[in-house]
């Protein structure tokens, strides 16, 4: 059995070689293979099974600061359980687009990644360590929303959620008490609002779109509110057509929205309309709430604030869209108890606590987490949160990869530039990439 | 004593066998040539052929990347949904056209004239060199840097000198999209032309010079002693240029990658291919069929140079 299982990794392990080197004769060479001696650097075995206490730990929160809050958390656990925990850091890019490979050849036993479709689709591959026992012990830590969101397609559970972000309109207070501006809750009254920026010489909603996803955060939300969390869930999963007229209507829909969006988008990345938030020359800005890392001027940052996007047809602002990042087990991994033990510690509001103590952008998800140290925004953005009653992950995670990277984002920049979008060539699309899968 | 003679006699023998075989080859010699071209081959093999065939049979197949076994065939579909489905793709050829025609247009005559200009032996050649020929040897991240610097919207050098900086006349070099191709174009004419140049400097210091003073003694003026007779003396270089030039501008990726990774008016079939193979939006089948594609494309003008370029040396 463990011969076998072996060959076939061998044999996986060799064809993702070969589409390496293959990449390499097209002059992709170096950017392919940047990240293998990353990866391979961080195959330490575990000793699963075996008497000694030891568990590693594979992490993509390069990131100074997610890094050493991630630091904080393992010296934490170390400490309390004894367990000695090796923790492999690669650079979270070359993490993300590596994770095939990664998980076929020896994985560590815990990893960083996040909810959504990628989960379940790895845990649908057999990939991942189912981890229900842990889920008994800390369950009662963490809402409905993030069970949810922590659920494989097998209804098993898969993830130790441990921070998230939501997605909503950042703005500045002072700027809007001196303008008079009042928090529109329906989607007419963020029109109005807009109209009346727009008179006062402001750029009503910031925007950009330079590197593609950021467009993404608009079409989820204009979705939800129109179609719903579940049309959104179906649709991403593809179990709904793009070719039917609740798409469309998400589009014409947008497409009022679309002469109060900063217009030179395209050129933009989002930290370039961070800046032009800060400097009053727009009037708010959707995004997520890592945002606010941008403002390191506490000026500034103290006089952000944030409210969800507005109601439009239905679920009134029942959902919000806050990817949550956390902890996975792997197939490996799995057999090693100490690595279920560090996965139950990080779904501790103490573990969490010990993250958040270090990193302090992110909402931790568990439940009695210290919110003393919270900042007023802190607070606002947790409520969100908790008050929601379901959780998307943002496109890129709901949806497969190949969708949002290889079509969503032509298909919105084209969107932003003409107004058109032809959603009969995204069904046609979308049937082609997810029978791939 | 025949005893001993027949040994010497056989000893002589001995001796003047190997001698004969040193002169064609010993199995020394046998080995180590049989290494000096086995090995290249074999690396040639593993590196280049088997990818390459691996990737056109990828190209008929469909493939999550993870076992063997879910390789499905699917016959033509991946160029089908590539001619048919695939928004960025004719784009895409179009822009490559636009970066050959661009390259062997401006940037490669520009690169001839740096070069004519430099072997005049003008004061200070050496530091004109080295600073036309440095942003050959840039990183990708150090070029992004340098470029954003001076096409930046609003605080970029370039909309400065125009007087249109953080005005809403500005030109968004980047982000419009009939304009950010012609940006990029004038980033990659400004590392191609350095390239070029360098060669052509080694191909004008090769040419012998007597063919130049026996021009001059015909009565020939600089211009026609250059274009008649020093440009065809550099043949060799010449083909090398076209080749380049052409790779070049086929597999052109890194100036739209660090631009916008080949969105919104830059798209380019490489960078198509890597957005297609590498990373998360991994498609093997439909990446591996736009590569495919390049190749075939890449391969008729490099056959059609070289087969043109050393049949003559055969005949000549």
């Amino acid at each position: 059995m463990t011969m076998h299982e072996d060959a076939l990794l061998r044999a996986s392990s060799q064809g993702g070689w070969d589409r390496r080197t293959l990449l390499k004769t097209f002059g992709a060479g170096a950017v392919a293979m940047a990240g293998i001696p990353l990866l391979s650097a961080c195959t330490g075995g575990s000793a699963a099974g075996s008497g000694a206490k030891t568990a590693t730990f594979g992490s993509g929160s390069s990131d100074e600061v997610p890094k050493a809050a991630y630091k904080a958390v393992t010296d934490a656990f170390e400490k309390k359980s004894g367990v000695k925990i090796t923790t492999n850091v690669v650079a979270h890019n070359d993490f993300q687009n590596k994770i095939n490979t990664y998980l076929q050849g020896s994985p560590d036993d815990a990893f960083t990644w996040f909810a959504g479709y990628r989960m379940q689709y790895y845990a649908g591959k057999g990939l991942l360590a189912p981890i229900d026992d842990v889920w008994e012990k800390v369950g009662g830590n963490f809402s409905d929303a993030l069970k949810k969101a922590s659920t494989g397609a097998d209804g098993k559970m898969y993830l130790i959620p441990n921070y998230n972000y939501p997605w909503g309109f950042f703005y500045r207070k002072s700027l809007w008490a001196a303008k008079g501006y009042a928090v529109p809750t329906t989607f007419d009254e963020l029109k109005a609002l807009c109209t009346k920026m727009k008179a006062d010489g402001l750029i009503p909603i910031e925007f950009a779109d330079k590197d593609g996803w950021p467009a993404m955060g608009t079409f989820d939300y204009l979705n939800m509110r129109l179609n719903g969390y579940q049309f959104h869930m179906d649709l991403t999963a593809h179990k709904e057509s793009w070719d039917q007229k609740k798409v469309s209507d998400v589009f014409d829909t947008w497409k009022a929205l679309l002469p109060y969006q900063n217009p030179n988008a395209l050129g933009m990345t989002w930290q370039d309309s961070a800046k032009s938030l800060a400097d009053k020359k727009s009037g708010m800005y959707l995004l997520g709430s890592f945002l606010t890392q941008q403002y390191t001027d506490k000026a500034v940052a103290d006089d952000i604030d944030f409210f969800p996007f507005p109601e439009v047809a239905v679920e009134g602002r029942d959902s919000i869209e806050a990817p949550i990042d956390g902890l996975l087990l792997s197939k490996k991994g799995g057999q090693n108890q100490s690595a279920r033990d560090f996965l139950a510690y990080v779904g501790t509001p103490e573990g969490q606590d010990v993250y958040a103590s270090v990193d302090s952008s992110n909402i931790a998800t568990a439940k009695g987490t210290d919110t003393s140290k919270f900042t007023p925004l802190n607070k606002k953005l947790a409520e969100a949160i908790s008050g929601a009653k379901n959780i998307s992950q943002f496109f890129d995670r709901d949806a497969l990869p190949a969708m949002a990277n290889n079509v969503m984002i032509p298909a919105l920049q084209t969107f932003i530039k003409d107004g058109t979008v032809d959603v009969k060539n995204l069904e046609a699309q979308a049937k082609s990439l997810y029978a791939a899968q | 004593m025949s005893v001993s003679t027949n040994p010497s006699a056989r000893g002589r023998k001995a001796v003047a066998a190997p001698a004969r075989r040193v002169r064609r080859l010993s199995r020394r010699d046998k080995v180590v040539l049989g290494m000096m071209v086995g090995i290249p081959t074999l690396i040639q093999l593993v590196l280049v052929w088997i990818p390459t065939l691996m990737s056109v049979g990828l190209s008929f197949a469909r493939w999550n990347g993870l076992e063997l076994t879910d390789i499905k065939p699917a016959g033509a579909e991946n160029y089908q949904f590539v001619a048919h489905d695939y928004p960025p793709f004719w784009p895409a050829v179009q822009h490559n056209v636009l970066w050959l025609a661009f390259l062997a247009l401006v940037a490669t005559p520009l690169g001839l004239l740096l070069a004519v200009l430099l072997d005049q032996n003008i004061r200070g050649t050496r530091i004109y060199q080295s600073i036309f020929f440095a942003p050959v040897m840039l990183s990708l991240a150090l070029i992004g840097i340098i470029w954003q610097l001076f096409y930046n919207r609003d605080s970029g050098l370039l909309n400065f000198l125009l007087g249109t900086a953080g005005t809403p006349q500005a030109v968004d070099w980047f982000g419009d999209s009939g304009v950010n191709i012609w940006a990029a174009l004038f980033a990659a004419t400004w590392r191609h032309a350095g390239y070029v140049m360098i060669l052509y400097l080694a191909g004008l210091k090769g040419v012998d010079p007597t063919l130049r003073e026996a021009a001059q003694i015909d009565g020939a003026s600089a211009t026609q002693t250059f274009f008649r007779v020093i440009f065809p003396a550099m043949r060799p270089v010449n083909v090398i240029i076209i080749v380049i030039t052409v790779i070049e501008s086929l597999r052109a990726f890194d100036i739209v990658y660090v631009i916008n990774r080949g969105t919104n008016g830059l798209e380019l079939i490489s960078a198509l291919v890597i957005q297609n193979l590498v990373g998360e939006g991994q498609v093997i089948g439909i990446g591996s069929a736009l590569a495919v594609i390049l190749l075939v494309i890449s391969l008729i003008p490099i056959t059609f140079y070289l087969s043109r370029a050393f049949g003559k040396d055969k005949e000549a």
